[in-house]
C-alpha cells in the first residue's frame, strides 16, 4: 500500500513540475496520435460517405468488413506491419520501422475502419428526404452530398472522437513498430508498460493519471456531441 | 422569361406495377392546377416526375423557356442541369427539414446559388415575415410545429422565387387553422409572384378556393381536367363526378 501511495504522491510532483521527459512523452503521443487520427479521418470520412451514399456491387461486403476491422487486434495490425516494413519486407526500403512515422501507420490503420464505419452509420441515418430536399431547392450533387454530411455531423463526429480514444489508449501496434525508443518513438501507453515492468511506478502512475484525463475529456466531448444531437432531434 | 412545361404520354411502374399510364398534359405559365384523385391514383409520382424528381419509364418531360425547348434531369450536375432545375422548386409532403435554425433553412437555396450575405438576409426576414416564422428566425427548424413546419417547406421553395412550385398535399394532416394559414400563403403567392403553381390535394373546398384548373387523375391516368368552374358543375368523367360529390370510387 505504501508503494502505491509513494508511487502517487511521485507522479503528482512529476506533474505538478511539468517534468522534460514526461512533457516529451505526452507531446510525443498527442503528435502521432493526432497525425493518424488526422489521416484516418479524412480517408475513413470519404470511404464512409461513399459507402453510404453510392450502390456498387460488393457494397455489402465491404461495410461488413469495415465493422470487423472495427475490432482489429492491436498486436496483430502491429505484426503484420512490422513484417511489412523490416528491412526483408516490401516496404523495408523506406527505412520507416521503428520511427514515429511508423507508429503513425499503425495507428491510422487501427483508427481508420472506426471512423468510415461509424461515418457510415451516421450518413445512413440521414433521412433520404435530405437528399430530394437540398436537390429540389437547387443544389448541384456535390452540394448535396455536403448537407447530408452536415445533417450526419454529430455521428461523425462520434466516430472520430471514438477512433481518437482508442488510438490514445493503443499500445501492442506502436510498441512493435515503434520499438519504445527513449526520446524517439516512446509514448505513454508503452512508457507504462516498460516503466510498471521496471518496478519504477511514479512516472508510469504519472502518464496513467494524464491518458485517464484524455480518456475523460474525450468521453466528455462524446457525451456533449451526442447530447447536442439528441437536443436538436428532439 | 416565361417558363412552360408539358407532358407527353408518361408512363411509370414500380415493381412491375403501372403507376401511371399514358399522361399528357401542358401547365401555362401563371396559373394555379390543382391535382386531385384518389389514393395510388399517381398524383404524387405525376408530380415528382413533373418536378424532375423522377424520370419516367417512358414519354418525354419537356419545359420551355420563352418556346424554346430545355432539357434537364433532376441529378444532372452540368450547368444546363442546373439552370433549369433551379427555376422549378417542389415542397414534399414530408418537407426534409435541415438541423439547423429556421434563418438556414430558408437560406438554404439561396446559398446553393452563391448570393451574397446581405441578399440572403434580406430576402429571407421579407420571406420569413410574409408566412409568418419571423419570430421563429433562430429557433431549429426541427423543434417547429407540423403547421410551422409546411409553413417553412413553403418559404424554403417561394424564396428562391422559382417559375414553377410544385405542391404535394402541402396541408396533409394539417389542422384547419394551419390550413388556412398555408393557403393564406398560397394565396398571397399567386397575388404576388405570378408563378405556376401545380398542387396535390385530396380537398374539393380547398381545390374550389385555389385552383385555376384542375386536373382529375384515377388509376394512373389523367381522365378528366378543366377550368374549376368546369369542373365542379360539370364534370366529363364519371369517376371526377363521383369524386366530388362525394361518392366511393375506389
Amino acid at each position: 500500500m505504501d508503494t502505491i501511495l509513494e508511487g502517487f504522491r511521485r507522479a503528482f510532483l512529476l506533474i505538478i513540475h511539468l517534468d522534460d521527459e514526461l512533457l516529451g512523452i505526452i507531446f510525443l503521443s498527442l503528435k502521432v496520435s493526432g497525425i493518424a487520427l488526422l489521416i484516418s479521418g479524412v480517408l475513413g470520412l470519404l470511404i464512409g460517405s461513399f459507402m453510404g451514399l453510392r450502390k456498387f456491387p460488393l457494397r455489402g461486403m465491404l461495410i461488413t468488413v469495415m465493422n470487423t476491422f472495427m475490432g482489429l487486434p492491436p498486436v496483430v495490425v502491429g505484426l503484420f506491419l512490422y513484417l511489412i516494413l523490416s528491412r526483408s519486407g516490401p516496404m523495408g526500403f523506406m527505412g520507416l520501422l521503428y520511427t514515429p512515422s511508423a507508429m503513425v501507420i499503425a495507428q491510422s490503420v487501427l483508427s481508420f475502419p472506426i471512423v468510415s464505419a461509424i461515418s457510415h452509420s451516421a450518413i445512413i441515418k440521414v433521412d433520404p428526404v435530405i437528399k430530394h430536399a437540398a436537390l429540389t431547392l437547387g443544389a448541384t450533387p456535390i452540394q448535396m452530398t455536403f448537407t447530408v454530411l452536415k445533417e450526419a455531423r454529430y455521428g461523425i463526429m462520434s466516430g472520430i472522437i471514438a477512433a481518437f480514444g482508442r488510438v490514445m489508449a493503443e499500445v501492442g501496434a506502436v510498441l512493435i513498430v515503434g520499438g519504445n525508443i527513449a526520446g524517439y518513438t516512446r509514448v505513454m501507453t508503452t512508457t507504462i508498460a516498460l516503466e510498471t515492468d521496471k518496478g519504477n511506478f511514479e512516472l508510469a502512475i504519472a502518464l496513467g493519471i494524464i491518458l485517464l484525463s484524455i480518456s475523460l475529456i474525450i468521453n466528455l466531448f462524446l457525451h456533449l456531441i451526442q447530447k447536442k444531437g439528441m437536443i436538436n432531434k428532439a | 422569361m416565361s417558363l412552360s412545361l408539358k407532358i407527353s404520354n408518361i408512363s411509370k411502374s414500380y415493381d412491375r406495377k403501372p403507376v401511371l399510364r399514358d399522361c399528357s398534359f401542358s401547365f401555362d405559365k401563371g396559373h394555379v392546377y390543382i391535382l386531385m384523385g384518389p389514393n395510388g391514383s399517381g398524383k404524387s409520382t405525376f408530380l415528382r416526375i413533373c418536378a424532375l424528381l423522377e424520370t419516367p419509364d417512358s414519354g418525354d418531360v419537356k419545359y420551355y423557356l420563352d418556346d424554346t425547348f430545355q432539357n434537364a434531369t433532376l441529378k444532372g450536375g452540368n450547368k444546363k442541369d442546373i439552370k433549369l432545375r433551379r427555376k422549378i422548386t417542389l415542397v414534399l409532403p414530408k418537407i426534409g427539414i435541415f438541423n439547423s435554425s429556421v434563418f438556414n433553412n430558408v437560406a438554404y437555396g439561396l446559398k446553393v446559388r452563391g448570393f451574397q450575405k446581405k441578399i440572403i438576409k434580406d430576402e429571407v426576414d421579407n420571406i420569413l415575415e410574409f408566412v409568418g416564422l419571423r419570430h421563429k428566425k433562430n429557433v431549429n427548424a426541427l423543434k417547429l410545429s407540423s403547421g410551422e413546419a409546411q409553413r417553412l417547406g413553403i418559404a424554403r421553395a417561394i424564396v428562391l422565387k422559382p417559375d414553377v412550385l410544385f405542391l404535394d398535399e402541402p396541408t396533409a394532416s394539417l389542422d384547419p387553422h394551419s390550413t388556412e394559414m398555408i393557403e393564406e400563403t398560397i394565396f398571397r403567392i399567386k397575388e404576388h409572384e405570378k408563378m405556376t403553381i401545380v398542387m396535390v390535394s385530396h380537398n374539393i373546398f380547398q381545390a374550389k378556393r385555389l385552383a385555376d384548373m384542375v386536373l382529375f387523375m384515377y388509376e394512373g391516368k389523367i381522365v378528366d381536367f378543366g377550368t374549376k368552374k368546369e369542373f365542379f358543375e360539370k364534370p366529363n368523367d364519371e369517376r371526377a363526378y363521383k369524386f366530388i360529390t362525394g361518392q366511393m370510387v375506389y
